[in-house]
């Protein structure tokens, strides 16, 4: 247990002394609320689908959890690059153990964020739907970012550089998120959109997270939940696989 | 077949990366307390054999013993049983010095009301401890590799090794480190494999030499056996002998490490 704890701390330390990444990683969200939230909210309300915000929210903090997940990779591609896994890997300690450790502290992180955003909208006129539901929006966040950490964890361990890493956010995240149905309802989309976003296990966390936190909802919270936990198992393997098969 | 006095043992070691024979059946012994170089041209297997010897590297085939544990089987009694400074650094820079060796203690699980103290006294011995709390970003080459055998020895190991540990270092500090490691092997009876290009350092430091090169062990013994069985005088000039004059080029020749072949690869994609 002990070693476990070292590690998370070890990563939040680094979160918390990282001043610049803690704002900076902040800004996007924010951008896209103010820009999307109130922008396109005018459009939005006069084609009669309601309140944009509201809509928006979960989508966002999805994102945000995604972004911050897949950056707490490079974590790894540092620790790989710059020797500390070295360190870590000839220690008496199991990989998986390694892992786990600096995984949990990765999730820490993307929990962290994903809680500040729903503040911030809050704080921009966002409501929750029930206030009762939101402790479960809070498990779902934890559920995804656990399982969105472990995705970036597996992907930091096949790229050998930073390039690498930077090709992997253009070509995989940033479809993830704009094909998720976080920006747009899926109701009226061209079918082949809606084949891709149904294809997109970002797709079902976002709509858990709007069902609990806005009231709507998709695919229903129990299909949404059934697809995150294979999510999370499928990207668990991953990580496992791939951090196990490093070579230094 | 190894006396009580051994402490790391080499079999027939193999280790292949596709069709390339990285190391090509090494065999050798290492006594207890004895200050042992490890020799040889860029892409010969020094850094291969190492990553097998500190279980980074799974061997193809071949026995591999460190403290009586076997290499590949009591993984984590033989990883207990050694402390490495790598040839590239290898600590967390966004922590502190003390925090770089509190979690190192924590990874080879000492106890917490020893940590202190030990880290306390290593800190000192290496004229580290008036900046134990600054962050390790702050530090210049030298404070770093310093930082680093003060880390390597903090779970007592037996056997200490040093991967071309002198590298980018200034005289001063080289000579530092080396007076230090031989006190290491004189009082505490500790085990220095090392590597190094710098054969002067070989000669000074080295009571045995291996000299390696593609893939198998050329000679070994000490630095006079070594002169007498080549007719030189110097050790340079009898590894020049063993090794050849000719350059390695490590991404054009054939046979050659494929480690460090997959480094260079990876290094020219940064650039």
């Amino acid at each position: 247990m002990d070693i476990l704890v070292v590690l998370w701390l070890r990563q939040m330390r680094r979160y918390v002394r990282s001043g610049s990444r803690l704002l900076g990683s902040l800004g996007q969200p924010i951008l896209l609320l103010l820009a999307l939230g109130y922008g396109i909210g005018a459009i939005y309300k006069r084609a009669g689908e309601g309140n944009y915000l509201q809509f928006l929210v979960p989508g966002i903090i999805t994102q945000t959890v995604l972004l911050s997940a897949i950056f707490w990779g490079i974590i790894i591609l540092q620790d790989k690059r710059f020797g500390f896994l070295a360190e870590m890997l000839v220690a008496p300690v199991s990989r998986l153990r390694i892992l786990l450790g600096s995984a949990i502290g990765g999730a820490t992180i993307s929990i962290i964020q994903g809680t500040m955003v729903f503040f911030i909208s809050f704080a921009l006129g966002f409501r929750p739907h029930h206030w009762a539901l939101v402790p479960a929006a809070f498990l779902v966040l934890v559920f995804m970012s656990i399982a969105l950490t472990c995705f970036g964890a597996g992907l930091a361990s096949m790229v050998e550089d930073f390039q690498g890493f930077q090709g992997i956010n253009n070509l995989l995240v940033m479809p993830l998120f704009f094909l998720s149905g976080a920006l747009y309802p899926l109701n009226n989309v061209p079918t082949f959109l809606r084949i891709i976003s149904t294809c997109n296990p970002v797709t079902y966390m976002v709509d858990a997270l709007r069902y609990l936190l806005a009231g709507q909802s998709h695919f229903g919270i129990t299909k949404d939940l059934i697809i995150m936990t294979i999510t999370f198992i499928v990207t668990l393997t991953f990580a496992v696989n791939r951090f196990n098969r490093i070579e230094i | 077949m190894a006396d009580e006095k051994t402490i790391i043992s080499a079999h027939d070691l193999v280790k292949r990366f596709g069709d390339v024979k990285a190391v090509n059946g090494i065999s050798f012994e290492v006594k207890k307390g004895e200050i042992f170089a490890f020799l040889g041209p860029n892409g010969a297997g020094k850094s291969t054999t190492i990553k097998m010897l500190t279980t980074m590297l799974r061997p193809t085939s071949g026995e591999l013993r460190l403290a009586g544990h076997d290499v590949t089987r009591e993984r984590d009694s033989a990883r207990k049983a050694f402390g490495i400074v790598f040839q590239d650094p290898s600590l967390d820079e966004e922590l502190t010095a003390y925090e770089n060796m509190d979690l190192h203690a924590s990874l080879y699980s000492i106890p917490k009301s020893k940590r202190p103290a030990r880290i306390q006294t290593l800190l000192e011995l290496v004229e580290l401890w008036n900046r134990h709390d600054s962050y390790v970003k702050t530090f210049s080459g030298g404070m770093r590799r310093r930082l680093e055998i003060a880390r390597g020895l903090l779970h007592e190991p037996k056997i200490l090794f040093l991967d071309e540990p002198t590298l980018g270092l200034d005289t001063q500090t080289r000579n530092l480190m080396w007076d230090y490691v031989q006190k290491l092997s004189h009082e505490k009876g500790m085990t220095i494999f090392f590597t190094t290009h710098y054969l002067e350092e070989a000669e000074a430091v080295a009571e045995r030499i291996a000299i390696i090169d593609q893939g198998t062990i050329v000679a070994s013994g000490t630095t006079t056996q070594l002169c007498k069985q080549t007719d030189t005088k110097t050790l340079e000039e009898a590894y020049l002998k063993l090794t050849g004059r000719t350059l390695r080029d490590e991404s054009e020749s054939g046979n050659n490490d494929g480690m460090n072949f997959k480094m260079a690869l990876r290094n020219r994609r940064l650039r």
